[in-house]
This record gives C-alpha cells, structure tokens and sequence, in this order.
C-alpha cells in the first residue's frame, strides 16, 4: 500500500511499487486526464506537478511518490498559474485533437509559476518536451505570453 | 482521397447523391420526439433504429451520461426539449480538425441559436442518416465535411426555425411572415410577443414540415465568416474531454497487444509461464497473428506482454528490405506499361520538338501516423450482444467489424465513438477494432486493448513508398511543351474502396498529377500499381496530393531552373487559365517579399497547389547549417471559397505545415527482415516547438463554395522546403526525407 496526495486529496493505493504513476491516475484513482502517449518520457503527454515541477508520470514508480504533493490537469486550474494559462488556451484556441493539451497546459502552468515573465528561449526549453502532432506550436506559444501578460 | 474518391466513386456516390437530393426534399420533415421536442432530421426512414445508447454529449454535457434509452431517435441533426436545451447532432468526427465548432455554426446560423448554449451528441453509426455523398458512407476524412455539410446543415437549421416561427405564429394568430427568430426565441415585433424555442416545440412537432425554407444570403450570416472558438476548448484544457482510450467501465480489464514483428507472420507457440506469475496478470489471449496479456490494470498487462516468450512463424516476408521494396518500383517503373489517367495532345511528337529535356526520378518514404493518441479499442462481446467503444473516422465499418467478427446482426453491435486523439487517416482503418474483437471474444467482462507507442508505429497501416518519374520538353521559351509523369507506387483505393479502382488506376495516387492548375498543352500521366509485399498501406494526411505536389511542384522548379527563369515568374507564366492559383500565388509571394537575394547559407522555395476544392500558395524560408535545415517561417496564402470560421482554417493551416515539415524533414519508416525499424519517438522524430517556424496564413476572400482545409497546409508543403533547400544549397532533393542528405554538402 502506498499513501499519496493527489490533487489535495489523500489516497491509499494498492499497486506494485514500480507501477508509473500514469497508470496509477488512470487505472486505479480514475483521473483520465492525464494522458498515455509514448511510455518512454519522450512527448509529455503525461506532465503532470510533483510538488509544482513538471514531470513525466510514465517513467515515475509510485514507490518514489510517498509525501509528495501531485496535481494534475483536473485540479491545475485551482493554481494561479494554472487558471490563467487554461484560460489563455481557450482565448488563443490552442486546441485541435487536444490529446497532448493536458500535458501541454501542464507544463507551461509549471513554467510560468517559477518564470512569470518567459521569453521564447524560456517558452522552447520548457515546451520542447512536448509534442503536439496536431502542430498547435505557434498558438501555444502566444498563449504563454498572453497568460504571462495577466499577471 | 478527396477528390480521387469522389471521382473514383462516381457510380456508388452519385447515385447517392442524387437520391439523398431528391430524399432531403422528399422527407426532410418534422416528428415529435419520445418524451416531448422537436425532432429534426433527413429522415430517410422513419423506422432506422438509431442508437441512442450510443449517442453521448460531448460538450456541453456530462461527458459519461447515460442517454436514456427510448427518449431519443436519432434520425436526426437538431433536437430541442421543452426546457429549450438544443442538442446538435454532429455527422462528422472531431479529431482537431474543428467540425465540432464549424458544424455547429453553419446549424445555429440559421436555426438563430446562440452557439455558445449547445450541446453537441456524437452521430452515432448510420448510414442512411449520416452519408456523407462525397465519400460514399459516413466517413470523415478528405477533407471532405465542410464540403458536405455546407448546404444540408445550414437547410437543417433553417427548417427548423421555420417550424418553430410557424408554431408561434399559429398560437398567436398571426402571419409567420410577420414573426422572426433570435437566440433562441421566436419574436413578433407588432405586438411584443415573444416565445422561447423550448415553449414552442410540442405545437412545432404536430406541424407539417416546411418546405422550401429560403437559405440566408451571406451578407446576413452573424456567424459565418466571423472568428470563432471552438466549442471543445473547455473540455480539452481541464482533461474533462474523454478520448477512446479514457473509457472505463465497470469489470473492465486491460489487454497489451505484442503483434508478429513480421508483416504477414502467424503465433506458432507462446510460453506465459513468467507472465502468469506477474501480480495483475489475469489471462493469456492468443489470436492468430498476435498474443494479448490481459490484466487488471495496464501496467500489470504491459509486463506481462515483455514477459512472454513467443515462437513466430514469420512467413513470405522474413527477408523483405527497403532494398526489395524499392527495387520492385524503380523495375516497374522502367518495365511495366502505365495506365493511362490523362493524356492531352501528343507528348512524343512535342518532346521531339522541345529544345531541352528535363528528367528526373522522385522517391518517398513510407509514413507513420503516430497519432499522439496510440491505437485502443475497448470492447464487450456477449452472446447476444456487444459493444464497441472507441475513436474512429468510420464508425458503419467499426459496426460492419462487428458482425464479421461475431457474428451478431448489426443490430446487436453498439457503437460508443469517442473524440479522436488525432486522425490523419490512421482511424480510417478497423485492423485494431478487428483485433480489439478477437480478444474481446476471449474475455468474458468489457476489456481495453491498447498498443504501447512501440506497437503503434510498428503496426500501422503505413503512407506508401512511392516511386515517380517525370520528363518535360521546354520550348525555345523554356515552357513546357511536353510533359510526362509516371506514378508507381500502392493503391489504396483498390483495397479501401475497390470500385475505386478503375482501368488500372488509383484516383488517389494520380491525385493533383492529372489536374494541374498549369498551361501543359500535351501530357501523359500514368499510374503503376506496385505493392511492397506484406507492408499494409493507408491514407495519410494530405493523401494523393501531398505525395503527387512535392513531386510536381519541385519539378516545376527543375524546369525553371533549365529555363533561367525565377520559380515565380515561371509559375505565373504557366497560370494564364488558373486565376485562383496566380491569386493566391501572389498573395504569398507578396507577404513573403519574395525577389531580394536571401544570405549565405539561407533559401526561399514555393508551391502552388489546387487540391481539396481549395487553392494554396507557401514560401518557406529556410537556413541550412552543416547539412541541418531549419524552416524559419513560411507564409501560405489560401483560397478555400466561403470561409466558415477562419480561426479554424488558420489554426489548420499551421497545424498542417508542422506535420509536413515533419514528415519533409524527418519522417520516414523503413522495412528490414520483413519489420519496420523504428520503435518510438526517439527514432520516428516529430518536430518540436523549438524547431517550429514562424507561420502567417493569408486568406483570400472569394464566393466559390467552400473547399477543404485540414490537409491542403500539410500537402503544399514539402516541395516548398525542398524548393529553399535549392535556393541555399544548390542541391535538388529528390528523395524524401531530407534527414542526412546534405552532411556533405556547402552551403551555396
């Protein structure tokens, strides 16, 4: 049994210690919004905060979790960062297929909590972990600016 | 296969479109719905036993209701109930492409609904309500559904404002001329009466249907035209949205596929021994050319899947390699006579009369999707019954899987279809479904099966290897007074639509070749099929015109080069009969400031394509480092008739231009010992935003109906590259992908 915090909440999870929180979220707890895409920490569709860094949830053993703070994309919006970088994403309509989106919003909201005000070198070195194949790349970018600007 | 399946399909698809003309008009009428509203529809027959339970809201609902069943018949695109919530009823399916926001707006443009009040149902799989014409069954791809749902959507809303003013208007003893709609009520501005949609919608039902209802003219359309969001943001940006893979249910297990490795191969034995001790592991599942591990959660039916020890029988395809493959084109290329698919005039005399000759021989890659979405199918098979639950672009062919697998009725099989996590023409295939079925058949509760990314890029139905020459005969002018093209490569047409497949053609693969936008007065263009053995191949975004432009459009270059002549000046030369074409041509080139020469080491290519309904022009900018080409920017100037919501057609247009640099620069899968090579994302690279390029799109206003949007960006793209490659380099790339090609060669 491992105890972790996700999304505030406390959960007592009964999984093998080198099950990938992806799959706890998803299978066990039920949170789908996170998202499966290469198992291999290579496209960032499975970003979610531990502890408020973005990180890849496919390669990330429960065992190593306990006492760490996870939020996901359904509790993100509750951040300041995560609100404004949700809404930014609909005004710009970033999204196509949306599947990379949660992974996306994920870590741009990680991004502008520690850097409010990010330039394009900021923006590609936080974002190159995240493949869209939709290509909604331009649109992401001006929506990190445009949340950047609400601060 | 937009344009290629509709000629292609001429007899199926014009016979349908005939009858569905005379149908609309015969039976476009109003019923009442079970349980109270107005229901309206194509009804093409009153008795089709729509599956309710398998209709679901996908915005503007709570994405895991359970419709009722018997409330709802969906034979239909609007429903309104009395408390005025309209519920749309989407044909086409959302896989990025925006028709969940541009359907919607051409429906409440004319029933004067505000869009941001709607809630939109998946069409669930029916044939004879969701035809599409142009495609010939309920398909989404090509293209195509703007094209489609142009007239029939805006007719939907239109008749069912009618109804509902006629309502009103009988209530209050007035004229229905006198009464108009908005927002959602019907007004009458004599006497101030006023009426919301949801009071009126018992009396609109027991009315006859309207007939005739008058379209607006465009310069009174409050949506159309006008920058739209999309409707499915909210639940895209909060991880609410529910893709197929996100399904659970109740007693649901997990199924990991391990595929043969080698196309064509079959399971000889498999030892579980290990995989049964692994906690979660529950089952072991043997199909005939794959072994599934079926588990209580993924992870536990992932390592049992690594943990099986497989004996294969690898079959005729043991040996095959990139070397055969091409090999087998570039013999046919030289040894079998083409097809004809166009002749003009007489080529050999007029390449008896050119003063130069231009040859050259053209070669691409086979192609993953690599939806980000990886391939799952979620399925319950009982005795009687079953259910299927996942994304796909032909939800009749998921249901036609159905009874070939199980051997159900159709009516035993019902289709929960999900949002796609990308398309790009990998879910126009049922391979997956199929296989979903097989396991399914095994297990007695619901179960997912899902491939990891590595199963996914090895066991796609792949963009053929396509093999093309091309000769032109220039003038003393450097036109081209002869032309020849010859297309050798897959057909997919004969084993995706096999009517399709006429004279030893594939429509598809001569696509944009035999309807070039230029002055070719004689030319021959012939078409070879060739199949690479066991390697399956399908559709893949942009279809026959990605692969027929990069040709034509890089060879065009060619033929200016020989001429001395500025690739612009030559096209606009050659566009004297194509005015959309020069348009749009001069919209980019304008925007691109093309003319003044570019810096050491940097280059700027373009192309013009007519393809999809649409007309498109891009001139890409790009600097080439030691062999590495980086795409600066690219400006696409497009003219696709009507614009319905341009935000969407900007956003496709850049969203197509990533996955054409993509698959320009990087993209390519390759066989050896009858396997694809590539694995994951680290071998099979996807451009990122760090290498992305600045995009503008200019949209050229024009009244011509509306033509496609979601593949042209991604069509027009390559040769555009390959074209600045030319400008910076000097070298002419004729193979793609560019990937290592120019490690050895200067920058001019």
């Amino acid at each position: 049994m491992t105890t972790l915090t996700i999304n505030g909440e406390t959960h007592t999870i009964d999984a093998p210690p080198d099950m990938p929180l992806l799959w706890v979220l998803r299978d066990i707890v039920g949170l789908t919004g996170t998202k499966f895409g290469c198992g291999i920490a290579q496209c960032g569709a499975c970003t979610v905060h531990l502890d408020g860094v973005a990180v890849r949830s496919c390669v990330l053993p429960v065992a190593a979790l306990e006492g760490r703070k996870i939020t996901t994309i359904e509790a993100v919006g509750a951040t300041p960062a995560g609100q404004k970088v949700q809404k930014a994403w609909r005004v710009i309509d970033v999204v196509q297929c949306g599947y990379c989106q949660s992974g996306q919003v994920m870590s741009a909201a990680a991004l502008l909590a520690a850097n409010p005000n990010p330039s394009d070198a900021d923006i590609d070195a936080a974002m190159t972990g995240n493949i869209c194949r939709c290509g909604t790349y331009s649109r992401i970018r001006a929506a990190i600016k445009q949340a950047a600007k609400e601060a | 296969m937009s344009q290629g399946l509709l000629d292609a399909q001429n007899g199926v698809a014009h016979a349908r479109a005939a009858q569905s003309q005379v149908s609309r008009r015969a039976f476009l009428k109003l019923g009442a719905a079970a349980g109270g509203g107005l229901l309206l529809g194509f009804s093409f027959s009153a008795g089709a036993q729509g599956d309710s339970a398998a209709r679901r809201s996908v915005v503007g609902g709570d994405g895991n209701e359970t419709p009722q069943s018997g409330v709802f018949e969906p034979n239909a695109f609007i429903q309104i109930d009395r408390a005025g919530k309209v519920t749309l009823i989407i044909p086409k399916v959302e896989m990025g492409q925006g028709v969940y926001t541009s359907i919607p707006m051409l429906i409440a443009e004319e029933l004067e609904v505000p869009l941001d009040s709607v809630t939109l149902d998946h069409a669930p799989p029916d044939a004879k309500l969701f035809t599409d014409p142009l495609l010939g069954g309920q398909l989404t791809g090509g293209s195509t559904s703007i094209r489609y749902a142009w007239e029939p959507m805006r007719q939907a809303g239109a008749t069912a404002r009618a109804a509902l003013i006629a309502a009103a208007a009988q209530q209050w003893q007035v004229d229905p001329a006198s009464c108009h709609a908005k927002s959602g009520q019907v007004l009458h501005d004599a006497s101030g009466r006023r009426a919301a949609y949801g009071e009126l919608v018992d009396a609109a039902a027991k009315l006859p249907a309207p007939q005739n209802v008058a379209l607006k003219s465009p310069k009174d359309f409050t949506l159309i035209g006008k920058p739209t969001r999309r409707l499915d943001s909210p639940e895209k940006v909060d991880g609410s949205a529910l893709f197929g893979l996100d399904v659970r249910l109740p007693g649901m297990v997990y199924a990991a596929i391990v595929n043969c490795p080698v196309f064509g191969g079959t399971l000889v034995r498999v030892d579980d021994t290990h995989a049964r001790k692994i906690p979660g592991v529950t089952q072991i599942v043997k199909i005939d050319n794959g072994v599934a591990v079926i588990g209580a959660h993924t992870w536990a039916a992932k390592r049992g899947a690594a943990a099986l020890v497989i004996e294969w029988s690898e079959g005729a395809a043991a040996n095959l390699s990139m070397r055969q493959i091409v090999g087998d084109l570039a013999n046919a290329a030289q040894q079998q006579p083409g097809a004809v698919a166009r002749k003009d005039g007489d080529v050999q005399q007029a390449f008896n009369g050119a003063k130069t000759r231009v040859d050259a021989v053209y070669e691409q890659p086979f192609l993953a999707h690599a939806t980000m979405e990886p391939i799952n199918c979620t399925v319950h098979v009982r005795a009687d019954a079953c259910e299927i639950w996942v994304g796909t672009q032909v939800p009749t062919r998921a249901v036609d899987a159905g009874v070939a697998v199980t051997g159900l009725k159709p009516e035993q099989i019902v289709l929960h279809n999900y949002l796609l996590g990308g398309g790009f023409g990998r879910r126009l295939e049922v391979d997956a479904i199929t296989q979903a079925l097989k396991v399914g058949k095994q297990v007695s509760t619901p179960v997912k099966v899902f491939w990891t990314r590595e199963e996914d890029i090895q066991h796609d139905m792949y963009r053929p290897y396509y093999y093309d020459r091309i000769s032109a005969g220039l003038d003393a002018n450097g036109k081209p007074a002869a032309w020849q093209h010859r297309i050798v490569g897959s057909s997919i047409m004969a084993r995706f639509a096999p009517p399709a497949f006429k004279n030893g053609v594939d429509p598809d693969a001569v696509e944009v070749a035999v309807d070039l936008p230029y002055d070719l007065p004689n030319q021959l263009i012939e078409y070879v099929r060739q199949e690479p053995h066991t390697v399956p191949t399908a559709f893949w975004r942009g279809v026959g015109p990605t692969r027929g432009t990069f040709v034509v459009e890089s060879f065009v270059d060619e033929c200016a080069a020989a001429a001395k002549t500025d690739p612009v000046t030559y096209r606009r030369n050659l566009l004297g009969k194509s005015p959309r074409a020069l348009g749009v041509l001069d919209v980019a080139t304008r925007a691109a400031n093309w003319g003044p020469p570019m810096p050491k080491g940097q280059g700027r290519g373009v192309s013009v394509m007519h393809a999809f309904g649409s007309f498109f022009a891009m001139v890409a900018d790009v600097t080439v480092t030691d062999g590495e080409v980086r795409v600066n920017r690219v400006v696409a100037a497009v003219d696709c008739g009507m614009v319905v919501n341009p935000t969407t057609i900007e956003a496709q247009v850049q969203g197509g231009i990533v996955f054409g640099i993509t698959a320009a620069l990087y993209g390519e899968i390759t066989i050896e010992r009858g396997r694809v090579t590539q694995t994951n994302f680290t071998d099979y690279r996807i451009l990122r935003i760090d290498e992305s390029p600045v995009i503008e799109v200019h949209i050229v206003p024009s009244t011509e109906a509306p033509g496609g949007i979601g593949e042209p960006g991604t069509a027009a793209l390559a040769p555009a590259v390959t074209n600045a490659i030319y400008a910076a380099t000097g070298t002419r790339l004729r193979k793609l992908p560019v990937g290592r090609q120019l490690m050895n060669t200067k920058t001019a």
